[in-house]
C-alpha cells in the first residue's frame, strides 16, 4: 500500500532534481513519515544516488524518518512563548504524557515535538495539537488538556 | 459588497482561527440565512486586523463597530444588533485595559489610532479570497499602469526614487537591487519572494500573505516586468499552511483573470509564478541558500565571495529575491508614485515598518508605523505599556540575528541605522518586549540554542563556536559559570563573527554581545553570585 501511494505521487512528476522537496513533502504527508523504502524510490525516479535523498531528508526539520503518532503535540519555542513560560508548559506536557522532546510512543498514540515559531506570538504562549492551535496556554491548562492521556508503560522512542 | 447595508467582517487570521473564528464565520452565515433576514447583510471573512490579543475579532462595517473575543455562542445576539433596530452588544466591545471604558468603534482604539497603516490598510477589510475585493479598492491599477504606462526602466526610476529599502532585514536598497539584476546579461531571469519568515517572534509576512496576497503577487509581477523575468516563486515556510493556501487561491484567480500567464493584460509581457514551501530551515532565509532549496539540495549558504544573486541565482540565473512587504510596497509606490512614498520615514530609512508587537507588553498584535518612530511610541501608546505594574527591562529586535536594548534606549528611533549603531538590527519586524521578570542570560541562551540548532554545519565556527557559547551560557543559567567565562564568550563572539561564511554566523553572537553590553551586572550575578536577578534560572 506504501508502494502504491509513492509510485501514486510520483507518476504526478516530471522526475526532475529541484522537484526533489516537494516529492519528499507530498510522501510524508501521505504516509506520515519517510520510509527508507520510499527515499530509494524517490532517488530512483530522479536519477540520484540515494545519499543525496537522505541528505536532503535529514537537513530539514520538516522531514522525519521514523513514524509519527496519531495525536502530535507541537510546543511553540518562539521568542515571545519562551520569555512568556513556554519552558514550563513543555514539562507539564512531558509529564502528562510521558514523553521526552521529540519521541513518539510506543503505541504510535503521541508524538511530541518543539517547533521553533508557529507564529501565534500575541498568542503567546501556545502549542499546535495536530492542525489545532490553543494559545495563552498556561501550566494547568496544559495539564487540564492532557489529564488521563498518555501511556505509562514505556518503550518510547526517539527520532 | 456596494449595496449592502452592513458587513460583518470576521477576522479569519491564524491567530483568530485558533479561537475558533471559522466556526464563527460558518454559523453567522448560517443563521442568517437561516432567519431570512440576510436581505442586505453580508458575512465576510478577511485578513488579520493584527489585533490578534483579542480575537476573534468581528468588525461590522459601515460604522466600524468592533467586537472583541467573540465565541460561537455569541452568534444569534450579533445577528440580532445588525437588523434593524438592533442594539450594539456592549459586553463584546474592546475595553481600554487602565479605564475600563468599552470603546466602541474599530478607529478609536489606542492601539490603532496611534499607527499608520500602509501596507497592512487593507488587511481586516478585504476578503483574501476574493480578487474582486483588492481590484474594488484598486488592486492590479499599478501593474496596469506599470505594463501599460511605464517603460521598465521607468519602473526601475521609480523604485529608487522612493528610496524603499528591502524590507527582509539587511535593508539593501531595492531599486539598486533591481536595476542590478536587470542590468545582468542573460535572457531567463527569476523573481523569487522571500516568505521564509524564520525568525522565532515574527509573523508580519504570514499576515499579509494571509490578509492580503494579491498586494504581494502584483508586486512580483510587476517586478518581473521590471527586470525581465517570466517565472517566479513565492518561497513559503512550510508552517504556514493558511498562507500557502491563500497565495495558491490568489495565483488562480490571477490567471484566470489574464494577470498572470501568457501576454499579461494583452500585452506582450509573459509571467507565471508558482509556490514552493520550505521545509523548516532558519538558514533558507539567506538568499544562496533559499536558491539551493529550490534546486532541490541541502540549504547551504555559498561561501564568499561569490557573485550576487542578482547576477548568479537560480540555476546560475540573474535573481530577484526580495521580501514579503517590499513586494507588498510596490503596487502602492507605482499607483501613489515615490514621493509619496518617501514622504513617510527618516532621511534614510523610508515609508514605514511593520513589527510583530509580543512579549510582556499589554497590546500584542501586528503594528505598522513610519520608519523612525520611537520604541517608546511603539511600547507604550501603541503597545498601552507593560502588564501588571512591572517596568520595561529590554526590548529585542532582529530575532537570533538582532540584539537586546535597554529600556535606557527607548527613544531611539526605529529604522535600519540607529538599531545597527545600537548593536542590534532591524531584522524582518520581530519586536519582543520583556521586563523585569525576563533574565537576560536566559535570553542569551535561548537565541545561541536557536543558532546552535539552525547552524547548517558547514563551516566551524558557526557549527561549534555557537555550541560553545550555547553550552557556556547553559552552565551560567545553571549556577556552574566560572571566572574567565564572560573573556571567553566575548571572544568567540568576535572569531565567529569574523570567520562564519553566511549572515547567519556572523549575526549568531549578537544576542550574547549586547546583552553583554548593556546587561553585564546580570552575567556578574550569575556568575559570582550564584543568583538570577529575575529569578528565571533555577541556578542547579
Amino acid at each position: 500500500m506504501e508502494e502504491e501511494f509513492v509510485d501514486r505521487i510520483l507518476a504526478s512528476y516530471k522526475g526532475e532534481r529541484n522537484e526533489l522537496v516537494p516529492i519528499l513533502q507530498e510522501v510524508q504527508e501521505n504516509l506520515g513519515y519517510l520510509p527508507e523504502k520510499a527515499m530509494i524510490d524517490i532517488a530512483r525516479f530522479l536519477g540520484v544516488p540515494g545519499s543525496h535523498v537522505y541528505s536532503v531528508a535529514s537537513f530539514y526539520a520538516q522531514f522525519r524518518t521514523l513514524p509519527l503518532g496519531k495525536t502530535r503535540v507541537a510546543v511553540c519555542r518562539g521568542t515571545a512563548c519562551h520569555i512568556r513560560g513556554a519552558p514550563l508548559i513543555l514539562h507539564e506536557i512531558e509529564d502528562a504524557i510521558h514523553l521526552k522532546e521529540g519521541e513518539t510512543s510506543g503505541d504510535l498514540e503521541y508524538t511530541l515535538e518543539t517547533v521553533a515559531c508557529i507564529g501565534c506570538c500575541a498568542l503567546a504562549p501556545c502549542i499546535k495539537v495536530n492542525m489545532d492551535v490553543a494559545g495563552d496556554m498556561t501550566p494547568e491548562k496544559a495539564k487540564e488538556l492532557f489529564k488521563g492521556n498518555g501511556n505509562s508503560n514505556g518503550g518510547n522512542r526517539g527520532e | 459588497m456596494a449595496n449592502n447595508r452592513c458587513s460583518v467582517l470576521v477576522c479569519q487570521g491564524t491567530g483568530c482561527v485558533s479561537g475558533g473564528s471559522e466556526h464563527i464565520y460558518n454559523a453567522l452565515k448560517d443563521e442568517l440565512e437561516s432567519s431570512g433576514h440576510d436581505e442586505g447583510i453580508s458575512v465576510k471573512r478577511t485578513g488579520c486586523h493584527g489585533f490578534c490579543q483579542q480575537g476573534p475579532m468581528i468588525v461590522v462595517e459601515p460604522r466600524g463597530v468592533f467586537y472583541t473575543k467573540v465565541k460561537t455562542d455569541d452568534v444569534p445576539d450579533i445577528i440580532k444588533s445588525v437588523l434593524p433596530g438592533g442594539k450594539s452588544l456592549d459586553r463584546l466591545f474592546y475595553r481600554d485595559p487602565v479605564s475600563e471604558k468599552a470603546v466602541t468603534h474599530y478607529h478609536d482604539i489606542p492601539f490603532y489610532i496611534k499607527q499608520e497603516r500602509t501596507i497592512l490598510k487593507y488587511c481586516g477589510y478585504i476578503d483574501p479570497e476574493e480578487i474582486n475585493d483588492y481590484t474594488e479598492i484598486g488592486g492590479y491599477a499599478a501593474l496596469r499602469k506599470a505594463i501599460t504606462w511605464m517603460t521598465p526602466e521607468g519602473v526601475i526610476t521609480e523604485v529608487k526614487n522612493s528610496g524603499i529599502r528591502g524590507l527582509g532585514g539587511a535593508g539593501f536598497p531595492a531599486g539598486r537591487k533591481w536595476e542590478s539584476c536587470r542590468n545582468a546579461p542573460g535572457d531567463v531571469k527569476y523573481v523569487v519572494c522571500n516568505a521564509d519568515e524564520g525568525d522565532p517572534g515574527a509573523f508580519q509576512d504570514r499576515s499579509v500573505m494571509e490578509g492580503n496576497p494579491h498586494s504581494v503577487i502584483e508586486g512580483m509581477i510587476i517586478a518581473a516586468y521590471a527586470i525581465g523575468a517570466d517565472k517566479g516563486f513565492i518561497y513559503v515556510r512550510a508552517e504556514y499552511p493558511l498562507a500557502v493556501n491563500r497565495l495558491k487561491t490568489a495565483i488562480e484567480q490571477a490567471r484566470q483573470e489574464g494577470l498572470l500567464g501568457d501576454n499579461i493584460l494583452d500585452s506582450d509581457f509573459s509571467f507565471d509564478m508558482e509556490i514552493f514551501q520550505g521545509a523548516g530551515a532558519f538558514v533558507c532565509g539567506e538568499s544562496t541558500a533559499l536558491v539551493r532549496s529550490i534546486e532541490g539540495k541541502r540549504g547551504m549558504p555559498k561561501a564568499m565571495p561569490r557573485p550576487r544573486t542578482t547576477e548568479e541565482g537560480l540555476w546560475n540565473k540573474p535573481t530577484l529575491l526580495n521580501n514579503v512587504k517590499t513586494f507588498a510596497n510596490i503596487p502602492l509606490i507605482i499607483t501613489n508614485g515615490a514621493g509619496w512614498f518617501a514622504r513617510r520615514g527618516t532621511e534614510k530609512s523610508k515609508g514605514t515598518a511593520v513589527f510583530s508587537l509580543t512579549g510582556k507588553v499589554v497590546n500584542c498584535g501586528l503594528i505598522e508605523v513610519p520608519m523612525g518612530a520611537t520604541l517608546r511610541k511603539i511600547i507604550y501608546d501603541i503597545g498601552g505599556g507593560i502588564p501588571g505594574g512591572k517596568s520595561l527591562k529590554a526590548v529585542q529586535t532582529g530575532g537570533p540575528s538582532g540584539g537586546c536594548l535597554p529600556a535606557e534606549m527607548i527613544d531611539i528611533p526605529v529604522d535600519f541605522d540607529s538599531l545597527a549603531e545600537a548593536g542590534s538590527i532591524m531584522g524582518s519586524g520581530g519586536l519582543v518586549v520583556m521586563d523585569e521578570g525576563t533574565c537576560m542570560v536566559d535570553v542569551a541562551r535561548y537565541f545561541l540554542d536557536f543558532n546552535r540548532r539552525e547552524s547548517c554545519g558547514q563551516c566551524i565556527p558557526c557549527r561549534l563556536g555557537t555550541r560553545q557559547m550555547f553550552e557556556i551560557l547553559d552552565d551560567i543559567t545553571k549556577g556552574k559559570g566560572r571566572p574567565g567565562d564572560i573573556d571567553l564568550l566575548d571572544r568567540l563572539s568576535k572569531s565567529i563573527k569574523r570567520s562564519s561564511i553566511c549572515g547567519l554566523g556572523k549575526t549568531a553572537p549578537n544576542p550574547v554581545i549586547t546583552t553583554l553590553r548593556y546587561f553585564r551586572d546580570e552575567y556578574d550575578a550569575h556568575i559570582r553570585d550564584m543568583r538570577c536577578p529575575a529569578g528565571v534560572c533555577s541556578m542547579k
